[in-house]
């Protein structure tokens, strides 16, 4: 084990510039990439035994979560008796139900409970500083180590989710066809990076203000109406539905969850996937530019 | 060709003055005031492959700030840097490869999880091979002597094999220069001595550079044999260990053991008594008299033993910082 004889050695002799044609240099990208991806999959893969360790703590708080929804379920029969058991906003009863069901689903992809306090806490404290230290990227690191938690966390919830589902199945009237299953999907993983990349962002902001969490209070409270985990935005006035639906915070709830329940369909749902993904680079970009910044600014005044 | 090359390096930091008081509280929610603080100034040196050196300083005089912009992690205001070839600050991956900065009070391992895992994290962040990573991993719990601790969770360890399992994961990836911030802080005796010897070991076996900031000074004994010494952002020495008292120190302690209880009452001419017991006497001499006091010493009285000491390191250092302070205010004071 001599030190001059490490592995970047053998980095730098594929690396080497001098006399290659354009083809290696294609090659070589290809390779790296290859390489990025197995190196933040390895880390995904080793975040997950860290996750698993506190399975019985994902078990008890996936319980506790649906408690409150006895009452909401009791509420809104209560409001469609109220209202002549008619549909409201195209919404029946049975719907309403599944809907506040799916957005549970939905959360469980885009929810990021402590991403953006757990970013600015770094900065704080210092422990940001391994990002800086090591070969890693922050968001890289934190996109797989969250993306293990996330398989951990529906892996080991399932069970309770299952049961639960079961229990409710008298409000699910007809299930999804294999495209629309598959749109929904596709729109839960997209979930995931609008949510991730967007609490990211406000985390960032812990470069330039000591504490994150008063505004995280106030993102989150605000975040909990516009994403749709109160009730549809069906439900509001028409230009405020049109509004919040051209946000992109529907996405981390109300979007995949009217996928699911067939409430948009054709081209409005290959628009919305669109714009899903279009939302997800924006929030990628938008992150990088902030730490960025933040580091430039870290690396100047603090550290 | 130097594995760390300094030029001129000053870091400013600009502070923000907190008023006391509500008024003025407010007032500074709007205005600022800014103080300039030289936390390093216009510091230059270099590092051979392979040495231990250590940077030796007071609280806030700027070792870690250097430290900081040797490994990156901050930029400069001012003035150069070359550390393995790169500028530490470009932070290119291929730099981070080759270096590692472990911070005492710091700790990187995860907490709940057998260090083997932490371990395991590193390989991939440093995308080590397996074949590579087992013997690396192998020949450094052995050297540490932690091979049996490493599948227990880190919070059951003691802060010293905490401190080991840190060094290890520091270690996996064969930094070529390791920069230590304090590695022995908190630590007992015992734990410390062990740490000591650890890195001396890695260091004669592997020829890695080490730069270390350290309050102990039995740390600095142990692994340096070059020291810098720091005081206000500023390099005041740079040489071996030993020659501080020789340039600072101005006065050596000389030890005489006088015949049955026969101590002599003037010896106070001679320099200053600092310490009497029985037949023992402790005299601190100033350095150019040495030869003058012992030869008037020997003529009158009969002694039994004699010895001449330097005073102890961490005295001299303390003075040292002392004087340093005392020239640093007058100086400011003046400009």
């Amino acid at each position: 084990m001599k030190p001059v004889a490490s592995p970047h050695d053998v980095d730098d002799a594929v690396e080497e510039r001098g006399r290659e044609t354009e083809e290696d240099v294609r090659s070589i990208k290809e390779a790296r990439i290859v390489r990025i991806a197995r190196k933040y999959g390895n880390i995904l893969r080793v975040s997950l035994i860290e996750r698993l360790t506190y399975r019985g703590d994902f078990f008890l708080s996936t319980i506790l979560r649906f408690l409150p929804m006895v009452t909401t379920i009791l509420l809104w029969q209560a409001i469609y008796a109220g209202a002549g058991e008619k549909p409201i906003a195209g919404f029946s009863l049975h719907e309403m139900i599944a809907y506040l069901l799916l957005v549970h689903i939905s959360r469980m992809f885009s929810s990021m409970p402590g991403l953006a306090a757990g970013i600015a806490r770094d900065i704080r404290d210092g422990q940001l500083k391994r990002y800086l230290l090591q070969p890693i990227d922050m968001l890289g690191y934190l996109a797989s180590y969250r993306g293990a938690h996330k398989i951990a966390y529906i892996a080991t919830s399932s069970l309770p989710y299952a049961l639960l589902f079961f229990l409710c199945r008298e409000y699910f009237d007809r299930l999804p066809d294999l495209l629309t299953l598959a749109a929904y999907l596709c729109s839960l993983f997209l979930a995931f990076a609008v949510g991730f990349f967007f609490e990211a962002s406000i985390g960032m902001i812990g470069f330039w203000f000591l504490e994150v969490t008063s505004l995280l209070y106030v993102v989150n409270t605000l975040n909990f109406f516009v994403s749709g985990q109160l009730f549809p935005l069906d439900l509001l006035p028409p230009f405020w539905a049109a509004v919040l639906k051209a946000m992109p915070f529907q996405y981390m709830a109300y979007f995949p969850a009217a996928v699911f329940l067939g409430k948009i369909q054709g081209a409005d749902l290959v628009r919305g996937l669109l714009a899903e993904f279009v939302w997800g680079v924006v929030f990628i970009a938008l992150a990088r530019w902030l730490y960025r910044l933040g580091l430039k600014r870290y690396s100047a005044f603090g550290g | 060709m130097p594995i760390i090359e300094a030029h001129g390096l000053t870091k400013i930091y600009r502070v923000t003055q907190k008023k006391e008081g509500f008024l003025r509280a407010v007032r500074s929610l709007f205005r600022r005031e800014y103080k300039e603080v030289r936390a390093v100034d216009n510091v230059s040196f270099a590092i051979e492959p392979g040495e231990m050196v250590a940077f030796l300083g007071p609280n806030g005089a700027g070792k870690t700030t250097t430290l900081k912009m040797l490994s990156g992690l901050i930029y400069p205001t001012q003035g150069s840097a070359q550390v393995l070839g790169f500028t530490p600050w470009d932070r290119a991956d291929e730099f981070r490869r080759r270096f590692s900065l472990v911070m005492g009070q710091k700790n990187q391992l995860w907490w709940d999880l057998p260090a083997a895992d932490s371990f395991q994290l590193h390989r991939e962040i440093y995308s080590l091979s397996r074949a590579q990573f087992t013997r690396t991993l192998g020949e450094l719990t052995e050297l540490f002597g932690v091979s049996k601790l490493t599948d227990q969770p880190v919070r059951e360890l003691s802060l010293g094999e905490r401190m080991k399992m840190e060094l290890i994961a520091a270690l996996l990836h064969q930094p070529q220069l390791l920069l230590l911030d304090e590695p022995t802080i908190g630590l007992d005796v015992v734990a410390q001595a062990t740490i000591q010897r650890c890195l001396k070991d890695y260091n004669v076996r592997y020829g890695v550079t080490m730069l270390l900031t350290s309050h102990y000074m039995r740390d600095v004994e142990a692994l340096c044999a070059r020291v810098l010494v720091i005081s206000h952002g500023r390099v005041i020495y740079d040489g071996p260990l030993a020659r501080i008292s020789e340039q600072f120190g101005k006065s050596k302690l000389v030890k005489l053991h006088f015949e049955n209880d026969g101590v002599p009452t003037d010896l106070e001419s001679f320099g200053e008594v600092t310490h009497s017991e029985g037949p023992v006497v402790d005299l601190k001499v100033e350095r150019t008299r040495v030869p003058e006091v012992l030869g008037a010493i020997l003529e009158r009285y009969t002694v039994v033993d004699m010895s001449v000491q330097d005073p102890p390191l961490d005295q001299v250092i303390a003075r040292v910082f002392e004087e340093a302070r005392v020239q640093h205010e007058a100086s400011s004071q003046s400009s």
